[in-house]
């Protein structure tokens, strides 16, 4: 059990009300439920609140809300306490990191970024830091084991870190900015490491009654493309664009995001909303592209050959920075595979 | 192996499109109002022989929990509520079927509420999953979109889904402990009986499944129960979705057969032990709350609900910690026991004051600042609290400490020993005569 009291009287605000947004919300919340039974919104409508207010509960949005549904104030201060989500004293204004520490991310270090927290923070968790933009606590479980250690931040789960990783989480907010969320090492999410050894027979149809499923094999090659590399004069123009970007790249802060930096040396590709007919391409049949980075392609917006197949110097410059693969796309010449996947050909890893 | 033909979960890493689109293309959706137009009768024969269990932990047949709910609706309305406060330390398999997924479930859950006679549900889903409710939610809207869900829709069972959430406690995974924190109370257990099935949500018939159980109904349904049967060993039949963590070289989830042997799993989907083989030292096998299995019993076990029970742990929610030999034991548990002292509702002496204890003592018997006589007084505290509660929260919170005294008595009581050959840290100072 936990025990958890109220913020005391000096900074509780004297009045709490939704706003419109937030009230037309609560009152479609509301009436998920039987009316009779409106007190069923109780946590949805505390949780809409906190976000509200700056990520903590006060008093006055506990009683607002009991008023709202019919509810004494106690089972609703009840309710508030016995919920460990509930913040009911004021967090960091930039960040509440909160720390898993259950026995599946102590195993994997969280106990080094709870020193980081208690060096960086404050030394006790549930405090602000000295420019009130921090505060921390070590929670349990919060379910992403497989990516361990993590952290939460507000709605955001930051994972697979480390002790160097998550200062950079921290040195991001700490600038006022919004950290990619998910993974810090390069993982898509729970597949293993390096990439998914499962689920590469896709599209298969699952639907087949009597389980008579159709994997969808790729066709079989009309010819093999050519096997010329580039030109030693290709090769060349490469080597002075990549020292090009190279220096580019340079003048950027060392922790701008991948976009940032590859906004600087390219054009973004334009991106498809979904794949045509909801089919992607298997873009991994391009040599060099594995299941991570098939996945950033599919953020996005590439899911065919020919979309690759049509990048111009521009889109190779940037997209190869936002892979962080400089000069990779032209070596490994995924154009001129994707073009040849495209009309039907075989893939060079085949 | 399992082949990738045979996965039920296509979708479970999000590399492909998750909008409704997408997952009917994956098979999802397909046949959906042929099975409901077959009657409830038909699905929960279909459950029952294809010998699914819950995958909530406790392993109970679901089909037969399906049959429970009254057959006539005696004018109380019938509801299906799913669990999805996944909180078992090591458990992350629901997320991602919530994330990446999501329409598994909801189709699941039209079909489950036919099944029992339910034209309401509600998915509870963990306060701290924020992303995967909303994922959830989008999933759901698609479905009201297209005709899928609501009244009069296109499959020809009247059915309103709705997503609700808690804020934060392990207790309400609980299935009376959920119902109550649905009615906006303080995640209590209820006494029982009477069972949810005759007076659960608002006192009305109702039904709590977990997330994995109710996503795999739609497509035992499509491929057929035999083809559900046909993995794993008798009784302990099906796919699952496993979530190792812990001291492997690449912790992951992943669906697999049941009763795939212990090795198979960590060697081929998890890269192998850190360190290799040679240095594992015990295994958690289904979340924090069963006993651990020390390296040499485990190795060659199938993952299953018997096989592991034999071993004196059990399968629980497939959620494996591993643990190498780099691993204070002690020190693991007496996290794990924290976590039952955190969480504990409060309501039942037993576990109120039995948690903090055990864990008091685990913390000192940590470092050492104990006595070999405490082992026992421990193990008895243990069993005093086991089966003494409303709930299994008191079970799960003993299991843990039980099975590191039978398994790692003697690394207790070598931190005993090494702390009174030199209890001070510092030599004491003695002033000079």
């Amino acid at each position: 059990m936990s025990v958890r009291r109220l913020a005391p009287d000096e900074v509780q605000p004297a009045s709490f009300a939704f706003t419109p947004d937030n009230l037309a919300w609560a009152q479609k919340t509301i009436g998920k439920y039987p009316p009779e039974r409106k007190a069923s919104a109780v946590i949805p409508l505390l949780w809409r609140a906190q976000e509200q207010h700056a990520y903590w509960l006060p008093k006055a949005a506990i009683e607002y809300i009991a008023d709202m549904l019919d509810m004494p104030y106690i089972r609703v201060f009840e309710v508030a306490t016995f919920y460990t989500m509930f913040q009911l004293q004021p967090v960091g204004k930039k960040a509440h990191i909160q720390v898993c520490g259950t026995t599946p991310c102590m195993l994997r270090g969280a106990e080094a970024l709870i020193k980081v927290c208690k060096s960086r923070i404050h030394h006790e968790p549930f405090h602000l830091s000295e420019d009130g933009d921090f505060s921390w606590e070590e929670v349990e479980c919060a379910g992403a084991c497989v990516n361990a250690p993590m952290i939460q931040v507000f709605s955001d789960t930051y994972e697979d870190l480390t002790p160097e990783s998550f200062e950079k989480v921290l040195d991001a907010f700490a600038r006022g900015e919004k950290p990619a969320p998910g993974p810090q090492n390069g993982r898509h999410g729970s597949e293993p490491e390096g990439g998914a050894l499962t689920l590469h027979d896709l599209p298969f149809n699952a639907a087949s009654p009597g389980g008579t499923a159709v994997a969808e094999k790729p066709k079989a090659a009309p010819a093999a493309p050519a096997e010329a590399g580039p030109s030693a004069e290709a090769l060349v123009l490469a080597a002075r664009e990549e020292a090009e970007i190279k220096a580019k790249l340079a003048t950027l802060s060392a922790d701008a995001t991948p976009e940032q930096k590859a906004d600087a040396v390219g054009s973004r590709p334009q991106g498809l909303p979904a794949a045509r007919d909801a089919k992607a391409d298997k873009l991994q049949r391009i040599k060099g592209i594995g299941p991570v980075n098939e996945g950033k392609l599919h953020a996005l917006g590439i899911f065919h050959f020919d979309q690759v197949a049509a990048w111009t110097r521009e889109e190779i410059r940037w997209v190869g920075t936002y892979l962080s693969f400089p000069g990779r796309i032209d070596r490994e010449e995924w154009t001129v595979q994707a073009k040849s996947l495209a009309a039907g050909g075989p893939s060079a890893k085949e | 192996m399992l082949a990738d033909k045979d996965r039920i979960f296509t979708n479970i890493y999000g590399f492909h499109d998750k909008s409704l689109k997408g997952a009917m293309a994956r098979g999802h959706w397909d046949g959906t109002k042929g099975f409901i137009a077959q009657g409830r009768d038909w699905i929960i024969q279909q459950i029952k022989d294809s010998g699914l269990r819950g995958r909530g932990g406790a392993g109970f047949p679901t089909g037969l929990k399906w049959s429970f709910m009254p057959k006539q609706s005696d004018g109380r309305p019938h509801y299906l509520v799913v669990n999805a406060d996944e909180s078992e330390p090591g458990t992350c398999k629901d997320r991602e079927i919530l994330r990446n997924d999501p329409h598994t479930l909801v189709e699941g859950c039209l079909i489950a509420a036919c099944a029992m006679g339910a034209h309401v549900g509600y998915i509870y889903v963990r306060g701290e999953f924020i992303r995967e409710r909303e994922a959830l939610q989008r999933a759901i809207d698609e479905c009201y979109d297209a005709g899928l869900l609501g009244k009069g829709n296109k499959n020809g069972w009247d059915f309103d889904l709705y997503v609700h959430h808690g804020a934060g406690a392990y207790i309400c995974g609980e299935e009376t402990a959920l119902l109550e924190s649905l009615e906006g109370k303080k995640g209590q257990p209820r006494l029982k009986p009477p069972f949810p099935a005759n007076m659960g949500l608002y006192g009305c018939p109702t039904t709590v499944n977990n997330v994995e159980s109710i996503a795999v109904t739609p497509t035992i349904l499509r491929r057929g129960a035999t083809w559900f049967s046909s993995f794993g060993a008798p009784n302990n039949v099906g796919t699952k979705l496993f979530c190792v963590s812990g001291h492997v070289n690449k912790p992951a989830t992943f669906e697999e057969a049941m009763s795939i042997p212990f090795s198979e799993l960590v060697e081929k989907h998890c890269g192998g032990i850190r360190g290799g083989k040679d240095n594992l030292l015990a295994v958690i096998p289904g979340g924090s709350s069963v006993p651990l299995v020390p390296a040499e019993q485990i190795w060659d076990a199938p993952m299953d609900f018997d096989s592991l029970r034999a071993l004196r742990s059990g399968l629980g929610t497939a959620a494996v910690i591993v643990l190498d030999k780099s691993t204070d034991v002690v020190k693991a548990i007496t996290r794990i026991s924290y976590f039952y002292k955190h969480e504990s509702c409060g309501q039942c002496t037993p576990c109120r004051e039995g948690t903090g204890w055990m864990w008091r003592v685990l913390t000192r018997m940590s470092e050492g600042r104990a006595q070999k006589k405490e082992i026992d007084m421990l193990l008895e505290v243990a069993g005093q609290v086991e089966g003494h509660t409303i709930c299994a929260l008191g079970d799960a919170a003993a299991w843990p400490v039980q099975g590191l005294i039978r398994h790692f008595r003697h690394e207790i009581e070598k931190k005993i020993d090494a702390y009174s050959a030199n209890p001070h840290g510092e030599p004491v100072r003695i002033a000079a005569e």
